[in-house]
């Protein structure tokens, strides 16, 4: 089973911190990224998946509730907070946070158009359950997402 | 007499609506008009035939036709138009194979409003 190194988990917290930086103009709080050995990681009511395909093979998925993607679209200054809004802007975030990573792993990193699930309370993250999961907090405001890094 | 230059058209394509949206929102070249939006390669193909923009926002990552076959398809209609792309495709090679198929520029996402314009002003002062 393939284990992420350092370096590479660190493309990710830096995707995350950057997307948040910029997006959002307000800095999130990136906690310490953990490995989860049991099954997948629990997910928030909105997640969205970017399937990896090339020479890694996998999934990313960025996952928050409601409220926080609420804020988030107010301090992109969108005001329509609708729910395909909401489940657009989850894809968004995924899929930046995928194409960003493309920086240290290189063009054969192929990323999917993203697929967003709104889940119900207590589901699991939809990744593959054979390859480990790398989860990565982030806290903003006052609301808590996971950024969960499945490879191969 | 005043000769009034029109503006140029605007195309804005991108699968997320939130992009095309935040897109022209922010856009404020004032030698700019948002004349359609398209959610992937092939729509754009079609609204590009039909509105005939100068100016193109293109994202990669889409459905149906990605970025890079939309860019040839684009110019192949108007060997003049002028394309910003605008992606999350962090890697060098990307840009520089977008360019080579025919793009102006390259935007990498997540984007300030301010870091938009900067490329806006920059392509349209290339034409």
């Amino acid at each position: 089973m393939t284990v992420l190194s350092e370096a590479e988990i660190r493309t990710f917290v830096e995707g995350a911190t950057h997307y948040f930086e910029v997006a959002a103009r307000q800095p999130a709080a990136i906690g310490s990224p953990y490995l989860v050995t049991d099954g997948s990681p629990a997910v928030h009511e909105y997640t969205g998946v970017i399937g990896i395909s090339g020479r890694r093979k996998g999934a990313v998925c960025f996952t928050a509730p409601k409220a926080m993607l609420m804020v988030l679209l107010m301090r992109m200054n969108e005001t329509d907070t609708s729910d395909a809004n909401i489940k657009d802007l989850v894809g968004e975030v995924a899929n930046t946070i995928s194409g960003n990573a493309r920086r240290d792993f290189g063009r054969e990193f192929v990323i999917s158009v993203p697929s967003v699930v709104s889940n119900p309370q207590g589901s699991q993250a939809p990744v593959p359950t054979d390859v480990h999961s790398y989860v990565i907090p982030i806290n903003w405001r006052s609301h808590s997402a996971k950024l969960i890094v499945c490879l191969e | 007499m005043n000769d009034v230059v029109p503006p140029l058209k605007l195309l804005i394509v991108d699968d997320s609506n939130i992009i095309r949206r935040r897109i022209e929102r922010s856009q404020q070249h004032d030698r700019l008009k948002v004349v359609g939006t398209a959610a992937n390669g092939r729509e754009a193909i079609t609204i590009f035939t039909k509105t005939q923009p100068d100016v193109v926002t293109l994202d990669l990552t889409m459905p149906e036709m990605d970025g890079i076959d939309c860019v040839e398809r684009l110019v192949e209609i108007n060997p003049g138009v002028l394309i910003l792309v605008v992606s999350a495709l962090a890697d060098k090679a990307t840009a520089v194979e977008a360019i080579r198929r025919g793009a102006n520029g390259f935007l990498c996402k997540p984007f300030t409003d301010r870091q938009l314009n900067e490329a806006l002003a920059e392509l349209l002062e290339g034409a």
